[in-house]
C-alpha cells in the first residue's frame, strides 16, 4: 500500500525533498516506515530517534499500524525556547 | 468569537489582531509578541528562519485556544506565527487575548504561548555568524 510521507525543517534539508510516496507492506507500523526511510537515507537516523510521529495531523505512538493514504510525518524536537 | 488563526509568510500585523478581539465587554486586553532577538547561546544572531507542518499546526493551535477558553472563559484570542526569514526586533508570534477581567487574558496568553512552543509543529532554524542549525528543545 501506499502512503504520503512529508518532511519539514531539520528532515527536509536532509531528504532534499518536502514529500515522497511510500510503498509499504499491509500492516506496517510508523516504527516500520521510520526503518525504511532509515535505510533509504541513513543521515536521518539521528534527528529520527529524537523525533515524535504524527498520521494525519495527530500526534501517534510508534506502534500506530499506517492505512493506504495515510499522511506520515515525523517532528523533529521543538524550538521551545526559554520562557 | 471564532479564534483568529493565521500562519502566514507576510510581517504579523499586531494592530489587526488586537480589533479583531476588542468588543464592548472586553476590559483588558494581553499581547504577547515574540520578537527576533540578536543573541542566542552565545552567538550573534544574523537572522532567524521559521518552518512549520501548517495544516497541523494550525489544528494544534486550534486546540490549545480552546483549552484556554475552557479553562478561563477567554472567548476572544488571536494567534498569528510568521513563517520564512524574520529580521533582529520583528515579530515571529503574536497572541492576543480579550477577557472581561484581565487576570484571566494574563493567564491564558501565557498559557497558550507556552504550550504552543512545546506542542506546535513549528521550528526555527538560527543563522549566526558561525553558521546555522535548527533549534532543539
Amino acid at each position: 500500500m501506499k502512503i504520503r510521507v512529508r518532511y519539514f525543517a531539520g528532515l527536509r534539508e536532509i531528504v532534499g525533498q518536502d514529500a515522497e510516496t511510500l510503498t509499504v507492506p499491509e500492516g506496517t507500523d510508523v516504527a516500520g516506515a521510520r526503518a525504511l526511510l532509515v535505510a533509504r537515507y541513513s543521515r536521518l537516523q539521528p534527528i529520527l530517534e529524537r523525533s515524535l510521529c504524527a498520521v494525519n495531523r495527530e500526534y501517534v505512538p510508534a506502534d500506530r499500524v499506517l492505512q493506504e493514504d495515510d499522511e506520515l510525518v515525523f517532528i523533529p524536537p521543538l524550538g521551545g525556547g526559554a520562557a | 468569537m471564532e479564534p483568529v488563526i493565521q500562519i502566514t509568510r507576510e510581517p504579523l500585523n499586531r494592530e489587526a489582531l488586537v480589533t479583531a478581539v476588542a468588543a464592548p465587554e472586553v476590559g483588558g486586553i494581553v499581547i504577547f509578541e515574540g520578537v527576533v532577538r540578536n543573541h542566542a547561546r552565545g552567538k550573534q544572531i544574523r537572522y532567524l528562519e521559521y518552518d512549520a507542518y501548517p495544516e497541523m499546526a494550525e489544528q494544534q493551535i486550534r486546540r490549545i485556544v480552546e483549552e484556554a477558553r475552557q479553562r478561563w472563559g477567554a472567548e476572544r484570542v488571536a494567534v498569528a506565527h510568521r513563517l520564512g526569514r524574520i529580521e533582529i526586533g520583528e515579530a515571529s508570534v503574536i497572541i492576543v487575548v480579550a477577557t472581561p477581567h484581565r487576570a484571566e487574558a494574563f493567564e491564558a496568553c501565557r498559557y497558550i504561548i507556552d504550550t504552543l512552543k512545546t506542542t506546535v509543529p513549528i521550528w526555527k532554524k538560527e543563522v549566526s555568524l558561525d553558521g546555522e542549525a535548527w533549534v532543539e528543545g
